[in-house]
């Protein structure tokens, strides 16, 4: 019998002739033979050759426009995004088909199963069925905390929103925050008390450890020390200053790996003590950052990024000026008007020509060279900052040497910054020792054999500790060891005794932001699984076995039996302690214990650690979320590549190339064909294999490690994941040093988000000079790319919307590309993940993405974010495509998706030209696990297999809040709504509202001169609008905003707008 | 070689050609009606329940509100059944050691919940909002039927979403005033005057007809 297979054609995955990077599971599978393929690649190269660049472009991959892009491009999933990719063959399939068809029969004809309802025996006062009630609360995180009003509903936690009220929340969160829910439900916590590796429990600790304590405080605590993360708790600090005091020869350490030591040496040096500095950024004019990225990490960079954006609103006022001088590409780099790189060792080397320029007496670095941009941006900042006395900021990145601090404090001082722009407050960290020198010193005291017993609270140092320490291996030694943990981590895996930690939603505690404002943090929910808080323990370390909420309450004088205490209800219910603000102190920098210049060594590779943009530290490394939400500029998940500069990548790949200085577009596939290739990383003496990724804006000859990923045990999320960088970090050179790199032969595989979803290079974000704005505000709308009055639409007759209407704009000036906004989508809509061979295969479910474009040259580029989900058009193409109306508009201008009625044609997203529809090909959402039923919304459906979803403008919201307005017999007020995208920004770049409601914020959005619509030009009428970015360049410097748009191509624009040289438009010929 | 079919095969082909068409007519058609029947959608199925509660007995005999008991259902989206401690209100005092009333006090000593059958099972991805309809002029027995006059409670109307769009393509033919939404005694007059009566109700009420028909209206 002849075998007639019918599988795909693209099933075949041994038949990959391209010998490119591969971009989807299974071959591209041309159909023309390889001689066919290289005439037309070569016909193609051809025509790009003509091309002086095309100016706009989105990865490297686009420029190329290889076939096998193109076939990306072309198809709506990647190819084999719709084949059978589970390990069941064909015959099992058919099997299962025949079974799952004759019970599809079945089951209609039966009748459904009892439900019962269960009520409470005694219901809490206040309590009404399904109605969420919002805590006030706060999330640690490297010792600070974040406000939080964390929603409730029938007593389960299911969303962290910001408090309002909160100084470093302002009402928004970061990403962490928002994925800490997923966190808190993580089936892989740790739940039980170990032994070594017997369970136990939490009695037999107690029993274990009195005699322990007994025995360690007739020594005076000798051979005791505790290893704790930064804390700010004024209940932690009490505790253990009372336990210090019974046992005075025991030493308290503390680590973060990603510890701010060097801003405190520095205030240690310029101030003679540990104070910090405190910025405003909406009364700077100009803010020049020295490699901090205080737009997207850091501390309180969620309040930081809102004052920020307050200076970058055109309409609100004068824009602020902001110059980046940094050493691998971040979130600040794309937001800046000015952007230089240096190499890590170079910015200290720039602060110091700085400060000499500035009038300040510092020794200058020898063997640096200025190049011709950076000469001529620091003599435009060094003007600017002088015409802004009073009202600028200098601001030094955590991760660059106290030097590079104490010419920033030294720089704000002389500029009469101080008082004005910047308040130094002391710190609110509880005795910040300096991490890196106290881990060095307690594991010199472990191998010494002087410690008898160790309590490690929160931290992983096993993992996360320099590698030269060799941690692990002297925590073997020491006889007895405790680890509090939220995982049982590597540390936990080691020591003697693990007690699963709470986390901070299961538990009292108290804690203090960045401005020294203090929250006393209330539970949410009983702990889930048999879990202690730090204080419990120390508490019993004591002898005291006490809960936490009685401790919070002792700390605070409030007592257990006073239930009216005015000062414990408001504090909770406001979520702070009023007044509890640090006051400004007043210090004067002394530069002369600044340390010597460095000698620049121009050779050689140098390394950089960086906290993974969505990971942190590592602790979150088993969130899915987080794993697989893109990271900002690379859109990689799943991993944490080296990242190397386009030009080094040639170098050290050999890749030919026939004018390094000057990369054209046919290069660039050669390049991005590098992408994933494993190098050997040599840092002080030990030796690291991980994948590369090409970073254009990158420094050359620098390498940046993300720290956080490559656990080993963790859970099954974070094991295995990405490359555990910390196994190269050492104590001396945490930040960054020299290394040897050198490229081999082996290939791994990297999943980027990047090439998915292109749009080609068309009017996407539009983008101008502030010049070219005041000449012409609605430069926006003239960038179109064809005649918007094109009215041709499948739709017949045009549509009133008389009630409400509801729509957004997001504002590309303060859209910082930090993915708050993805995670609090995720967190609230239910939204699964897929793991990174689904993502693979251009499957993620993301309802909103953050695209990121690029600009300009290689090695010097712009570069922009713009957030897209469902625009909700007006006259949506994809409701005209659905055989069986399961995409349908309501009345209100939403275009609604129907489960129930989608059978899975996935025509919608292939008419979608937003390519924002999100197809669930397999069974995506885990419906099993009893901790994640818990977890989700219960407002919104959970979508199984073969249904296709997308962004609803959060219709749970609008029903919710419409529905109570009803109730109440009263409009909905404006502004009353908001996405959960919406509420998450920490810039509010996204804002949502009735545009037919004349007070609503949306309405007057869309009126400004700079809102346009992405693809307008096709006449669907997207209800989301975006409001153009406009760039602030100092004349002096000029600036290209690196794109030219096609209409301006066609137009000629330099004769349009004459005088504009410099302002704007990219590579005219 | 003999002929194996008579002539009368035909017939029999032909015959066996329609009972085949008609067994396979007559299951999707047998199919239909199980599907639409009674007993599978259990409408006027009285529900045996760990107690049995006599809203008869409660709501008109002893002349208790809806509201004592189903307390929200005219504030939030879900009407509630009653914690244990609602009925110890009274019955701490009333029957106290009626054996029906064991599941009670199990309950409440030990902490338990009592597992009451779901009687209105609404499919789990229609987003129903109690308050919003009785708020706005749609009665109990509009959809609960007498409950008053139940000794245990059934369903009186299958609640498919054919019968939920019968009220929310023509609500002026079941609302009512106000004042009459908790009234379990309430007869709608006359088709005509309901006519008039009732549209003027949903323009008072500000009911925006189109939008009910939207899909996002009870399913998100």
């Amino acid at each position: 019998m002849p075998h007639t297979t019918i599988l795909p054609s693209g099933s075949d995955a041994t038949r990959n002739q391209s010998g490119i990077n591969e971009l989807s599971e299974g071959s591209p599978a041309p159909r023309l033979s390889p001689q066919e393929q290289l005439r037309d690649f070569q016909a193609r190269m051809e025509l790009l050759r003509g091309k002086q660049g095309k100016a706009y472009w989105r990865g490297l991959e686009e420029l190329a426009d290889t076939p096998q892009f193109d076939e990306v491009l072309q198809r709506e999933f990647p190819r084999g995004a719709a084949e059978w990719l589970d390990p069941i063959s064909r015959r099992n399939f058919l099997k299962l088909m025949g079974a799952s068809l004759a019970l599809a029969g079945v089951t209609a004809c039966t009748r459904q199963a009892d439900e019962y309802i269960l009520p409470y025996t005694n219901a809490p006062v206040g309590l009404l069925p399904g109605v969420p009630a919002y805590y006030a609360t706060a999330m640690p995180l490297g010792g600070l905390t974040t406000g939080l009003l964390a929603k409730s509903v029938m007593g389960r936690p299911i969303k962290l929103e910001g408090n309002p009220k909160h100084p470093a929340s302002l009402g928004a969160t970061d990403l962490l925050a928002q994925a800490s829910i997923l966190t808190f439900y993580d089936p892989e916590r740790s739940q039980v008390v170990f032994n070594g590796n017997n369970q136990s429990t939490w009695a037999n600790f107690v029993a274990n450890i009195g005699p322990q304590m007994t025995q360690i405080k007739a020594a005076n605590g000798t051979g005791l020390a505790f290893l704790t993360e930064a804390t700010s708790s004024p209940t932690f600090a009490a505790l253990m200053e009372r336990l210090l005091a019974d046992v005075p020869n025991a030493t308290w350490y503390q680590y973060e790996p990603l510890a701010r030591d060097n801003a405190f040496r520095a205030s240690e040096l310029a101030f003679g003590r540990q104070v910090l500095p405190k910025y405003d950024f909406t009364k700077a004019d100009v803010v020049l950052a020295l490699d901090a990225d205080f737009l997207n990490s850091g501390v309180a960079w969620v309040r930081y990024a809102h004052d920020y954006a307050t200076r970058r609103r055109i309409w609100e006022g004068d824009l602020s000026r902001l110059y980046v001088i940094e050493a691998t590409p971040s979130a600040t780099g794309t937001m800046a008007d000015h952007r230089i790189t240096a190499r890590p060792s170079e910015v200290e080397a720039l602060a110091r020509v700085i400060a000499q320029r500035l009038g300040l007496n510092v020794p200058q670095a020898s063997g640096l060279t200025l190049t011709e941009k950076q000469e001529k941006v620091i003599a435009g900042l060094v003007s600017d900052l002088q015409a802004k006395r009073g009202r600028s900021i200098v601001i030094a990145g955590d991760e660059q040497p106290p030097a590079v601090h104490m010419l920033a404090f030294a720089i704000n001082e002389a500029l009469g910054n101080v008082g004005q722009t910047v308040a130094y407050i002391e710190t609110p960290l509880v005795q910040p020792r300096h991490n890196f020198e106290g881990i060095k010193e307690l594991s010199e005291a472990m191998g010494r054999g002087a410690v008898r017993m160790l309590v490690i609270i929160g931290a992983n140092p096993v993992f996360t500790a320099p590698a030269d320490l060799d941690f692990g291996a002297k925590l073997a030694q020491v006889p007895f060891s405790v680890h509090m943990g939220l995982y049982r981590d590597e540390t936990g895996r080691a020591a003697t005794w693990h007690i699963p930690e709470t986390h901070f939603l299961e538990t009292w505690s108290d804690g203090r932001a960045y401005d020294g404002t203090t929250t006393i943090m209330q539970p949410l929910i009983a702990p889930l699984f048999n879990a202690r808080s730090p204080i419990e323990l120390i508490s019993v370390l004591r002898g005291v076995e006490l809960p936490s909420i009685d401790l919070i309450r002792n700390q605070w004088g409030v007592p257990a039996n006073d239930r009216f205490n005015t000062f414990w209800q408001t504090t909770l219910d406001e979520g702070l302690v009023a007044d509890s603000a640090a006051e400004p102190v007043n210090v004067k920098v002394d530069l002369g214990s600044l340390p010597p210049a460095p000698t620049l060594n121009s050779g050689g590779f140098e390394v950089i650690f960086r906290p993974d943009p969505t990971l942190y530290d590592g602790r979150f490394a088993n969130n899915g979320w987080l794993q697989e939400v893109p990271k900002p500029l690379t859109k990689i998940t799943w991993d944490n590549p080296a990242l190397i500069s386009p030009r080094t990548a040639v170098a050290l790949l050999n890749i030919p190339v026939s004018d390094v200085a000057n990369l054209k577009p046919e290069d660039y596939e050669k390049l991005s064909s590098a992408n994933g290739r494993m190098l050997n990383i040599t840092y002080g003496g030990r030796v690291l294999r991980v994948p590369l990724w090409v970073t254009p804006g990158h420094p050359d000859n620098t390498v940046t490690l993300y720290v956080g990923n490559g656990h080993t045990a963790l859970g099954v999320i974070a094991n295995g994941t990405g490359f555990n960088t910390y196994s190269i970090r050492t104590s001396d050179a945490p930040w960054f040093g020299p290394a040897t790199v050198t490229a081999t032969a082996e290939q791994y595989k990297l999943v980027s988000t990047q090439m998915h979803h292109s749009m080609e290079g068309r009017a996407i974000v539009r983008v101008g000079t502030l010049d070219r704005y005041r000449e012409n505000p609605e430069f926006v709308k003239e960038l179109a790319e064809f005649n918007q009055n094109l009215k041709k639409s499948l739709f017949t007759g045009e549509w009133e919307y008389n009630g409400h209407a509801w729509g957004m704009t997001i504002d590309l000036n303060t859209c910082t590309g930090c993915n708050a906004c993805v995670v609090a989508c995720q967190a609230e809509n239910n939204i699964p993940i897929v793991g990174k061979s689904q993502v693979a295969m251009g499957r993620e479910m993301h309802w909103i993405r953050i695209d990121r474009y690029y600009g300009g040259t290689l090695e010097d580029p712009m570069m922009y974010f713009q957030p897209m989900a469902c625009v909700h058009c007006e006259k949506a193409p994809c409701e005209l495509v659905c055989p069986v109306a399961a995409t349908v508009h309501s009345h209100e201008g939403i275009n609604s998706m129907v489960y129930n009625r989608c059978v899975g044609t996935k025509y919608c997203s292939n008419n979608c030209p937003y390519k924002v529809r999100r197809f669930n090909f397999l069974q995506y959402v885990d419906e099993t696990t009893p901790s994640f039923k818990l977890m989700r919304n219960p407002e919104v459906t959970v979508r199984s297999r073969g249904v296709m979803e997308k962004c609803t403008y959060c219709q749970q919201r609008i029903s919710a809040v419409g529905q109570a307005a009803k109730v109440q017999n009263r409009p909905i007020a404006a502004n009353e709504i908001k996405t959960a995208c919406q509420q998450v920004c920490p810039t509010g770049a996204i804002v949502f509202g009735d545009i037919n409601n004349s007070e609503d914020t949306v309405t007057a959005m869309k009126e400004l001169p700079l809102n346009y619509a992405v693809l307008g030009e096709l006449n669907v009428v997207p209800r989301t609008t975006y409001l153009g970015r406009v760039l602030n360049f100092n004349p002096e410097i000029g600036g290209d905003v690196g794109i030219t748009y096609f209409v301006e191509q066609h137009h000629g624009h330099a004769d349009d707008h004459g005088g504009q040289s410099d302002g704007h438009g990219g590579h005219r010929k | 070689m003999k002929q194996f079919f008579r002539p009368y095969a035909n017939l029999i082909a032909l015959i066996s050609v329609f009972v085949v068409l008609y067994a396979v007519a007559g299951f999707l058609w047998g199919g239909l009606v199980l599907d639409r029947a009674n007993w599978t959608r259990r409408v006027n199925l009285p529900v045996e329940q760990p107690i049995p509660f006599s809203h008869q007995l409660h709501a008109n005999s002893l002349g208790m509100d809806c509201q004592y008991c189903h307390a929200s259902a005219g504030i939030v989206a879900y009407s509630n059944i009653p914690p244990s401690d609602t009925c110890v209100t009274c019955h701490h005092e009333v029957k106290r050691n009626s054996a029906l009333l064991a599941p009670l006090w199990e309950s409440v000593n030990n902490d338990t919940p009592i597992p009451w059958v779901k009687v209105h099972d609404l499919a789990d991805f229609v987003y129903f909002n109690h308050a919003v309809h009785v708020n706005g002029g749609f009665g109990c027995t509009t959809c609960h039927g007498q409950v008053n006059e139940m000794p245990v409670v059934w369903k009186v109307h299958d609640m498919t979403m054919a019968w939920c769009l019968d009220c929310h393509r023509n609500p002026e033919r079941y609302i009512r005033p106000a004042d009459q939404v908790w009234n379990m005694e309430y007869e709608y007059p006359p088709t005509a005057v309901q006519a008039t009566l009732g549209a003027q109700l949903v323009r008072e009420q500000g009911i925006n007809k189109e939008v009910l028909t939207n899909c996002a209206i009870c399913h998100r």
